[in-house]
């Protein structure tokens, strides 16, 4: 353990460590001791999950446990993909999330432009508000939501879902586009404007294009949001056909209990549309989530 | 702002200059009206969605908190503070607060503390660069999982029948299987480790970016100074990150006060209210007892305890700006 405490502390230090008391090599297995034991901590589960999706339900809780499968199957998956009801959970969580993302960018865009272009009255109120909604819980909004659901006839819709949601991806959109359009020179888009172009013409003309990889990125970002939700997919919705992939994972759980290996095949299918976008968009999750974070 | 000096224009025809700025008069012209109407116009949508769903439902939450039962109820009554005393009289109310507590500061805490050693680790600058992104992806792996995959996975592992018990008693650490979502001295700890596990990769990715932005020269004249990791970590890196540590302890600290998917899959609040958290509390109030009005004082008391973390962060920000 010290040996992991003294590389961490080295490390912190620079790529280039002075020769201390130790050499740069006891660092370096230190550090990889440290790193593989991190990665155990973090990865394991997620191997555990993948191996278990493709045993049989007897093997899971075999005890001593096995690590590979000794029977490799892949009827968990071939289940859940030849049954229309589990696939609906999917087809449910798509559509949710896709509409999001469609619809945050929309809104984000505009009132980004609006906030990074125009002064108006009562704009810091505006920031302001879009900024301090994100400490709102979402437990105590979910009471409201649901007489307010009920009562715009959106009580277990997908719609439902839609509506709440965009009011956690919309405030980080407009921050974060906000960001982007701050950074492109607003000449380019003012020159639209002189030639005789709309505002709105700059806007979809300009700036949009210029933004693109922020638009991208921002749009990765609530896909993901929307993907994870549980809380109000749990309670604004009600029949099989409306649950999404969170909710259905744990009907599914609680009422085959022993189907394990099913468990982890939807966990694994479930988890595949966010892991896929974080693999591509790594970079600017990263960023987004630092810049969100810390501006907020 | 001015924006004439930032980068030269790229378009083939120079720009008329906009000549003499015409005077701001008064907010009153008939351009500023413009101007005004056209920002409005772009913001519509994000107003509409906040005044319908965030404007209105928080007026709603804390008029129904001072109701007698409502939704349940055809005329409820105006009934003050009754809600919020019956509340606080309550002693799972109160554990549930104490608890709520326990759980984000622990949480907090560990996510802080992992997030910066996997964050150093990372940024050692002795791996190769293959090596390093494959370990930083492996470490970010728990954040992209859903809340109800991320307990249903470790309840799988946390099993008594499971993997981490089979591990631990192996390694003769325990003689008998631990039931850990079950026994009520475990389960909040338990459900404190998942929540651990899940969040930490937050604050890694934070103070990893931190990291890569404390200038190497200062390392470089402690080194000359004689100084040793210690002297290095404590006196600099500290120092240089913590604007980011407490600007996303803060954060952290708001959602984790929140936290209801991990808690509420992994145990429901049980076994005998161990693991309840105002979150919890308030949902089952509200969805298994049809308690909707007290339901609705404990979410705005949930709500004023983020407000008052979310006051303090927002003036953290601005005195950094």
């Amino acid at each position: 353990m010290t040996a992991i405490a003294t590389s961490r502390g080295r490390s912190a230090t620079t790529g280039r460590p002075s020769t201390g008391r130790r050499s740069k090599a006891a660092q370096k297995v230190g550090l990889w001791i440290g790193l593989s034991l991190g990665a155990l901590f973090a990865g394991f589960p997620a191997l555990w999950m993948l191996l278990s999706s493709i045993k049989p339900n007897t093997e899971i809780f075999q005890y001593p446990p096995t690590f590979l499968p000794d029977t490799f199957t892949l009827n968990a998956y071939t289940g859940i993909l030849t049954n229309p009801e589990k696939l609906r959970f999917f087809t449910n969580s798509y559509t949710v999330a896709l509409t999001v993302v469609a619809l945050t960018l929309f809104a984000g865009i505009m009132a980004g432009y609006a906030l990074s272009r125009f002064q108006f009255p009562l704009k810091s109120l505006v920031n302001t508000v879009v900024i301090s909604v994100q400490a709102v819980p979402p437990i105590t909004l979910l009471i409201p939501y649901f007489g307010l659901v009920v009562w715009l006839k959106l009580y277990d819709t997908l719609w439902a879902l839609i509506l709440t949601y965009m009011v956690a991806t919309i405030p980080y959109a407009i921050l974060m586009m906000t960001g982007y359009f701050n950074t492109i020179p607003k000449e380019l888009d003012e020159a639209v404007k002189v030639d005789g172009g709309s505002s709105l013409r700059a806007l979809w003309q300009v700036l949009v294009p210029a933004a693109r990889p922020g638009i991208v990125s921002v749009g990765a970002y609530t896909f993901m949001v929307a993907w994870n939700e549980f809380l109000f997919a749990l309670t604004l919705t009600q029949s099989r056909s409306n649950r999404t992939v969170p909710v259905g994972i744990q009907l599914l759980m609680g009422e085959h209990s022993f189907q394990w290996s099913e468990m982890m095949a939807m966990s694994v299918l479930g988890s595949v549309p966010v892991l896929v976008l974080f693999l591509f968009f790594q970079r600017q999750f990263v960023s987004g989530m630092t810049a969100g974070a810390v501006k907020a | 702002m001015s924006a004439t000096t930032t980068r030269p224009i790229p378009a083939p025809n120079p720009l008329p200059t906009p000549g003499p700025e015409r005077p701001r008069t008064g907010p009153r012209t008939r351009r500023w009206w413009r101007t005004s109407l056209t920002a409005y116009g772009y913001m519509s949508p994000t107003l509409l969605v906040m005044l319908v769903m965030m404007a209105v439902p928080v007026v709603m939450v804390f008029t129904y908190s001072t109701l007698s039962n409502v939704i349940m109820v055809r005329d409820p009554e105006f009934v003050g503070l009754e809600n919020y005393a019956t509340l606080l009289g309550d002693p799972i109310f109160r554990k549930a607060l104490g608890q709520t507590g326990v759980f984000t500061v622990t949480s907090v805490a560990l996510h802080l503390l992992l997030g910066l050693a996997f964050a150093m680790m990372l940024n050692s600058g002795l791996l190769p660069r293959l090596a390093a992104s494959l370990f930083r992806v492996i470490y970010i792996l728990p954040w992209v999982f859903t809340a109800s995959i991320v307990v249903i996975l470790w309840q799988l592992l946390l099993n008594p029948n499971g993997v981490i018990n089979y591990v631990l008693e192996t390694l003769n650490l325990i003689s008998t299987k631990v039931e850990w979502f079950s026994n009520p001295d475990l389960a909040l700890g338990s459900v404190i480790f998942i929540n651990v596990w899940a969040g930490y990769p937050f604050f890694m990715i934070s103070l990893l970016a931190g990291l890569q932005g404390i200038p190497s020269d200062l390392y470089e004249a402690a080194a000359i100074d004689g100084a040793g990791w210690r002297a290095k970590f404590f006196s600099i890196t500290i120092p240089q990150l913590t604007p980011i540590i407490l600007a996303m302890a803060m954060l952290d600290f708001i959602w984790n006060l929140q936290q209801f998917p991990i808690i509420f899959l992994a145990t429901g609040g049980g076994p005998l209210n161990a693991t309840e958290t105002i979150a919890t509390y308030t949902y089952n109030l509200a969805f298994s007892k049809r308690q909707f009005a007290l339901a609705s004082a404990s979410g705005v008391i949930l709500f004023l305890i983020s407000a008052i973390v979310a006051l303090f962060y927002v003036r953290h920000q601005k005195a950094r700006d």
